[in-house]
């Protein structure tokens, strides 16, 4: 059973998709995915654990030799990946039937789970998979899940945003074909592993630089790296509440992790950052995002709309770590994939509370609801002030290694943009703030209750870890670390 | 150089218009026949690939020697499923804007939603200018 983990890891939530149409009632199925995705993540954390103990576990899909067969690769990055994903997804779940009662038709809910539980077999197949080929596939699951998932919100807005979403992220993913199968060409393998070996023969080729630019493009378009976010504040904004909490968490940080697997290990360090100007690249699209994102993000109405600017904005900071090529760079990299899940999770689970009791997400129905709703007020409050990066929660941990990365490496006028780009989170979470607190709330409205419970432990389950992950640091530091120095090639 | 990269270039020429259609026309249908056209274009490239210039069909027999690589075939036979499902799935989806919007072009499913957000503007203002008084 033991041996079996990797594919168990995909396996499982994909075998329960089709299993909640046998389950007749909507909360039977929600109990059902909410297990499903539990034993995800009780798997992840196994396989976590032995990566670290034991190294690099390879698992050969029905006994076929790799590379002929596909390979299943777990080493310390993916572990890391697998467990953010399937740990974000359990939580979201908690507060799922609560808040899809209100925003989609009941007859809807058994397909709601399915196409969720999809979409996480979807990210956890991209992130377990050894094989270029088999990334396409479970590419295409998880995205096909997520435009119906977001075409479930309750606002027509939510079918254009999927629409659009459809056609870019169609777009990205036959890029990424496209890049493969230059690959293929050239190589006659789709195992990463042997491509990592075969490419360095080959790499002074036209057809791997266009390869390479294809899969850059095709993954950077999943990511919404800016300019080609453009998809992702109405995805987001018109989605119902619990996909825009599960996606804001993973999605991204599924296509960052593709396009750290591609430029770290098939291409090679070599390859991506010194014969390709990609570390000038995205050291200027991270930062134009940053700046562009968050001013974006000061002047909308919606809330929604603020945290999905504030997520591309994110993705900025990411990619400026990636963008670094250092140990460190990295180390900051994937301790921000995890923090920033944790803190955009939380954000987006208290704004689904605020939608299940006002129906509105506009910033004018925030007007004193720090007094109405201060147990999801305060979750939002300490979530903005992570994503500002405020000594004690998790995104002062990230930020700071960004800083060391960038004044290690002599990049001392990034380190100041950075902070600057800080500055700009501080404008946007404090209007939201001053709308709660310092507002009196319109005449004319009804006052509303706290959030129900079932919101209330999964948002204050993600803060705490907000709070417990920003001063204890060991646990993420320390699997960061030894991902990124693996990555480099370094024994730690 | 032309000839002998025939395929090649069908490939491209069939790719950039495909994604010429998605730019260049606001009807939704039109871009998804684009999209698939696109689409179509890299499963040409990826069979054409695999075929071995007088290479039979793979199959182990005696007096076969010379035969096409069928991996890439099978792949693209997953992405073709893909595809399918993702044209099928864009349709529906123009299906449900036409019955919401009223519209399948770009232009007035952006104009309508602008429209939604300047009344929920206006809404916002009065209510706070309500409040204010």
């Amino acid at each position: 059973m033991i041996s079996h983990l990797p594919i168990l890891q995909v396996i499982v939530p994909l075998m329960a998709a089709p299993l909640c149409l046998l389950l007749k009632r909507a909360q039977l199925v929600w109990l059902f995915a909410l297990f499903a995705s539990s034993l995800a993540c009780f798997i992840s954390i196994l396989l976590l654990q032995q990566v670290m103990t034991s190294g690099v576990i390879s698992y050969e899909l029905g006994g076929w030799e790799a590379p002929w067969g596909i390979e299943y690769r777990i080493d310390k990055l993916n572990a890391f990946l697998l467990l953010i994903i399937s740990a974000i997804s359990t939580v979201v779940l908690i507060a799922a039937q609560t808040s899809i009662e209100k925003e989609i038709p009941k007859d809807k809910h058994t397909l709601f789970y399915i196409l969720y539980l999809l979409s996480l077999t979807g990210m956890l197949g991209i992130v377990s998979t050894g094989d270029a080929f088999n990334v396409f596939v479970f590419l295409e699951i998880s995205s096909l899940s997520a435009y119906a998932l977001i075409a479930l919100g309750n606002d027509r807005r939510a079918l254009w945003a999927s629409y659009q979403y459809l056609i870019m992220g169609t777009i990205g993913a036959t890029f990424i074909l496209i890049g493969i199968g230059l690959m293929y060409q050239m190589t006659g393998t789709l195992n990463m592993e042997d491509l990592s070996q075969r490419l360095p023969q080959v790499a002074q080729t036209r057809t791997v630089f266009t390869a390479f630019a294809f899969v850059i493009v095709g993954v950077c378009l999943k990511l919404a790296l800016f300019p080609l976010h453009l998809w992702l504040p109405n995805a987001y904004a018109f989605a119902p509440s619990i996909v825009t909490a599960f996606f804001a968490a993973t999605a991204t940080k599924v296509a960052i992790y593709l396009l750290i697997r591609f430029t770290f290990t098939v291409f090679g360090l070599s390859f991506s950052f010194t014969t390709l100007p990609l570390q000038g690249l995205f050291l200027t699209l991270g930062l134009a995002g940053i700046f562009v994102a968050s001013s974006a993000a000061i002047y909308q109405k919606n809330v929604k709309h603020v945290f999905a600017y504030s997520s591309i904005a994110q993705v900025g900071y990411i990619i400026i770590g990636l963008s670094t090529s250092t140990i460190t760079g990295l180390t900051a990299t994937l301790l921000h994939l995890f923090n920033h899940a944790l803190m955009k999770s939380a954000i987006f689970l208290a704004l689904g509370a605020v939608v299940y009791r006002l129906g509105s997400i506009q910033l004018s129905s925030f007007y004193g609801l720090g007094r109405q709703m201060p147990l999801t007020m305060a979750a939002i409050t300490i979530g903005g002030l992570s994503l500002i990066g405020v000594p004690l929660t998790v995104g002062f941990v990230s930020k700071w290694y960004l800083l060391i990365a960038l004044i290690e490496h002599g990049w001392w006028p990034v380190a100041v943009l950075v902070l600057l780009g800080s500055l700009l989170a501080i404008v946007y979470v404090w209007r939201i703030v001053e709308a709660a607190y310092f507002k009196e709330p319109l005449a004319g409205t009804m006052p509303v209750k706290e959030a129900p419970v079932l919101f209330l432990i999964p948002i204050w389950t993600l803060i705490i870890a907000n709070i417990y992950f920003g001063i204890d640091t060991r646990l993420s530091v320390q699997v960061a670390q030894s991902a990124a120095q693996s990555l480099f090639g370094v024994s730690p | 150089m032309i000839m002998g990269l025939l395929n090649y270039w069908v490939v491209v020429v069939l790719m950039m218009s495909g994604l010429y259609i998605i730019i260049a026309h606001g009807n939704l249908i039109k871009k998804i026949v684009g999209l698939a056209i696109f689409q179509t274009s890299v499963f040409i490239f990826y069979i054409s690939m695999a075929k071995v210039e007088g290479g039979s069909a793979p199959i182990l027999a005696d007096n076969i020697t010379l035969f096409s690589n069928p991996l890439p075939h099978v792949l693209i036979l997953t992405a073709i499923v893909v595809g399918i499902a993702t044209t099928a799935l864009a349709l529906a989806l123009v299906v449900r804007i036409k019955e919401a919007y009223g519209s399948i072009e770009e232009e007035d499913i952006q104009h309508l939603d602008n429209q939604t957000q300047a009344e929920s503007k206006l809404q916002a203002q009065q209510a706070t200018e309500g409040d204010q008084a």
